[in-house]
């Protein structure tokens, strides 16, 4: 598509890592496991970003059916996760991470 | 024109995106992702994965997202009770957070500057991604199945009220 | 017969497995007759195998067994030899190993550990056997430290008394001195002649030019090896320790074969020994003053044993001075006539320790002649054949012995001579003091005093038998012409070295002259023990009343034990010591348990690492993450 060929390919890039960056600094500054979650799938979601930006560039279908699978195993974890949060919940009344330091020695 | 589309959605990821770390109010949270997740979509139309793209709206945004937003309302946690950091937690947060951007864009950024030129404007057609999908990863789609298979079970028996305690 | 050869190792290996393993299940006499009967078998199969060598024309036969080891072009096989001169020690091994089986069924009949020595006597037997039988050095060092670790299990048989493993700590480790030697020497032959077999080993030696270094060296230090095991200056002194263990094990282990082995040894490697005369001069000194200077400590020894251990010592000196002088058939006949007096004396001091309830020491005997005649008898049939009085075995082979001595050098006949006499007047001594005068024991002895079952009188009169007939094996050619049959037997196997033996044939009337000089010193000797000991009736003094420098110091055997104690263990022991506190402890120590304090150290502080807060967790990752990514950048 002749539209396309103004954007270089490492625009994507730095828009996924600017993404990416987003996520992980969630994750490091809030305690909410729930906000931590969403930041995680921000992660994923660079990620697949990036992947159908390969994909278009080469030319090649592998890398979008590659995101199905990884929305794929999002889907799940997602399912998992948020049941084992609500595990949590049910037990200590809090999705504070703060809380969760029995993980140690 | 792409190009101000292109920066358009890029400007509203990014904002949406830091909008969600940073918001106090949880819901809010949820809803600025849902965002981020459109402007993604958008992206990925405009690399020509319209199927991927509509895909991703109603997995991320149909499904996900409404899950969390589930979650917060079960667990009513509209309001934010979160307890604040420590103020150089927050800092040194963010310094890794910028530290990484920087790092990661030193590592990848300069790896193609030319111009994205699509060879085939039809891969990201739902006929094509079938086709692959159905052949080639034929096993990896089933095996994905199950995977889909024990989540659903797993969540089912984690969210479960034990009867007898 | 040939072909069941390896049956004759193989039945003692398995009375000791049987004995040992069904210890417990085995009722004590059936443990007993199990282990005799494996070796009687042995024994008939040997005579077998004798009677088909001596009947067929082919003198020598390899069986072979199995592979053993082939790395690279190092190939040995267990392989078993058969030829005169094994099929001669054969017989005495497993004939002599016999007899004392049957003699132990009754002097160890009351002891804890009955079934224990027997199975200990297999594996003697057997690892004896794989040495005299293995076609190669390797196989014949194999059996070489079985039978040494067999004679330290019999040496400290009665673990229970410290100073009995102390002598067998001392004879294994004496032996391993000697064990080095052996094993360097089987290197130096392997360099040499890429090969450990006898028979391409002495096929490839005749090719050699006489005195090559390399046959010197591997030689003398094969018979380093031989120093050691066959208990020669300067490594002798653990056989008269060796004592500690039952007086069976000393007759079968200490006097008639183990000890031998050295003999066997050189006698086998008789080739690559007459291509280097130095070593077979060195061997015919030490032969030559080691039976001297064991008889003359014999002299004053009171312990039956121990008089008896020397006399062995001084024995195998005259092997090896047979040997030195290239007599070598010589060597091998006063080996035999040597392992059935000599088994005979033991067993018949045995027989009066038993009699005399464990009593060893003989100024507490005498007059035991009226009341266990037929030890006595025995033990006189013995101690005239080792005393070499016509026409009993040992003459003959001594007489063998000091002819060919003369024929090199006369000085080695002197030696001879004077270990005769001394050899003569100690065993007499031994004889008058313990069987002759009145009974010096305590009056509980004296009631307990009784001749010994039959299980041990037979084995002394089958082996006083032997004892009194072994010598007309080997006539000298003077008496009778071929008389000596034991030499054309053993002709085979030394036909090789007799073109590097530069005898002169001496003259018949020499000869007779030295016989004749001999016997008269022997019974001079005789003679005056017997006016020194019955006439005068003399009991020899305790240690702390010896007069004069001269009895001191053989009573106290040349200080050898104390010398050795002086100049090798006190500097071993003090830098054993040495090392012990400054490297063990200061050295060693600090950096083990230092490593495991530094360790206990940093995991204390590392284990604050762990918090168990998930944020830190996840901080930490991606901290990680930016390190890892930063290397990326700058390995670009």
């Amino acid at each position: 598509m002749e539209t396309l060929q103004a954007i270089p390919l490492n625009h994507y890039i730095l828009l996924s890592a600017a993404l990416f960056s987003i996520g992980v600094m969630g994750v490091l500054l809030r305690r909410n496991a729930i906000i931590i979650f969403m930041c995680i799938e921000l992660m994923l979601n660079a990620v697949n970003l990036l992947m159908v930006a390969f994909s278009a560039h080469h030319g090649d279908g592998k890398g979008q059916v590659f995101v199905f699978f990884i929305m794929a195993v999002a889907a799940a974890e997602v399912a998992v996760g948020l049941s084992i949060l609500i595990m949590i919940h049910r037990n200590t009344n809090t999705t504070d991470i703060g809380f969760l330091n029995k993980l140690k020695f | 024109m792409t190009h101000y589309v292109f920066y358009f959605l890029s400007f509203l990821a990014i904002l949406s995106g830091l909008m969600v770390v940073f918001s106090k109010n949880p819901i809010h949270s949820v809803l600025y992702l849902v965002i981020t997740f459109f402007a993604i979509a958008g992206h990925y139309i405009l690399l020509n994965a319209q199927f991927l793209a509509v895909v991703h709206i109603v997995v991320y945004a149909g499904a996900i997202m409404v899950l969390f937003l589930y979650v917060l309302m079960l667990l009513n946690l509209n309001v934010s009770a979160e307890p604040v950091k420590k103020t150089w937690v927050k800092v040194a947060g963010v310094i890794s957070g910028g530290m990484l951007l920087l790092t990661l864009v030193a590592t990848f950024g300069k790896a193609e500057t030319q111009p994205l030129i699509q060879k085939d404007a039809t891969i990201g057609v739902t006929a094509n991604l079938g086709k692959i999908l159905f052949n080639e990863f034929a096993l990896p789609f089933e095996i994905s199945s199950v995977l889909l298979l024990g989540a659903m079970v797993g969540a089912i028996m984690l969210s479960k009220k034990e009867v007898n305690k | 017969m040939k072909e069941l050869i390896w049956l004759v190792p193989l039945l003692p290996l398995a009375g000791f497995l049987i004995v040992s393993l069904g210890k417990s299940y085995l009722s004590k006499n059936l443990s007993g007759i199990i282990a005799s009967t494996m070796v009687l078998g042995s024994f008939l199969l040997a005579l077998g195998i004798f009677f088909d060598i001596s009947g067929s024309k082919e003198k020598s036969f390899t069986v072979n067994l199995f592979e053993w080891i082939a790395t690279g072009d190092f190939k040995v096989n267990i392989a078993f030899l058969i030829d005169p001169l094994s099929a001669i020690m054969l017989l005495i091994i497993t004939g002599v190993g016999f007899l004392i089986h049957l003699y132990s069924m009754g002097y160890m009949h009351d002891d804890e550990g009955y079934a224990k020595f027997f199975s200990y006597l297999n594996l003697f037997v057997f690892f004896m056997l794989l040495l005299v039988l293995g076609d190669n050095y390797l196989l014949m060092f194999a059996g070489w430290e079985g039978v040494g670790l067999a004679s330290y299990l019999l040496i400290g048989f009665w673990f229970k008394n410290s100073s009995y493993n102390d002598a067998a700590k001392k004879a294994f480790i004496v032996n391993r001195i000697g064990d080095l030697g052996f094993i360097l020497g089987i290197f130096l032959i392997y360099i040499t002649f890429g090969s450990i077999q006898y028979s391409n080993v002495f096929s490839e030696a005749l090719n050699l030019k006489e005195s090559e270094p390399a046959i010197v060296a591997a030689t003398l230090l094969l018979f380093i090896g031989a120093m050691g095991k066959s208990a020669q200056i300067p490594l002798y002194t653990w056989l008269p320790d060796a004592m500690a263990g039952p007086t069976p094990v000393s007759a079968l282990i200490h006097a008639a074969t183990m000890v031998t082995a050295g003999v066997y040894m050189i006698a086998r490697s008789n080739i690559l020994y007459s291509l280097s005369p130095e070593t077979l001069q060195f061997v015919a000194i030490i032969g030559g003053v080691t039976a001297v200077f064991a008889a003359s400590i014999g002299i004053f020894q009171n312990d039956i044993k121990k008089v008896l251990a020397y006399s062995t010592v001084s024995q195998l000196g005259y092997m090896f001075l047979a040997l030195g002088v290239g007599a070598f058939t010589g060597g091998v006949f006063h080996l035999m006539t040597h392992a059935f007096f000599k088994a005979l004396l033991f067993l018949g001091a045995g027989s009066v320790i038993h009699a005399m309830s464990g009593e060893q020491d003989i100024r507490k005997m005498g007059g035991l002649r009226k009341k266990i005649p037929v030890t006595f008898i025995t033990f006189l049939i013995g101690t005239i054949a080792i005393s070499g009085i016509p026409p009993f075995s040992g003459f003959f082979s001594k007489d063998e012995i000091l002819a060919h001595a003369y024929e090199v050098s006369p000085f080695f006949w002197v030696l001879g001579v004077l270990g005769s006499m001394m050899t003569t007047f100690y065993m007499f001594r031994l004889l008058f003091v313990t069987f002759f005068g009145s009974f010096r024991g305590t009056e509980e002895q004296k009631h307990h005093l009784h001749e010994s079952p039959k299980t041990m009188t037979i084995p002394l009169i089958v082996l006083a038998v032997l004892a009194t007939i072994a010598g007309f094996a080997g006539i000298p050619d003077i008496m009778v012409h071929d008389g000596h049959w034991l030499e054309s037997f053993l002709h085979p196997v030394f036909k090789g070295s007799e073109a590097f033996t530069h005898g002169h044939k001496m003259s018949h009337s020499m000869e007779w002259i030295l016989m004749g000089a001999t016997v008269l010193i022997t019974v001079l000797m005789l003679l005056f023990a017997y006016t020194k000991f019955v006439k005068n009736n003399n009991v020899p003094a305790g240690d702390e009343k010896k007069q004069g420098f001269l009895p001191n110091l053989l009573a106290n055997k040349y200080y050898v034990d104390e010398l050795y104690n002086a100049i090798i263990t006190k500097p071993l022991n003090a830098l054993s010591g040495f090392t012990y506190k400054f490297m063990e402890l200061k050295g060693v120590d600090f950096i083990v348990n230092g490593t495991g304090n530094a360790i206990v150290w940093i995991s204390g502080v590392a284990r604050r690492v762990q918090s168990g807060n998930t944020g830190f967790y996840i901080f930490a990752m991606v901290v990680s993450i930016i390190v890892i990514l930063v290397i990326n950048l700058f390995n670009k």
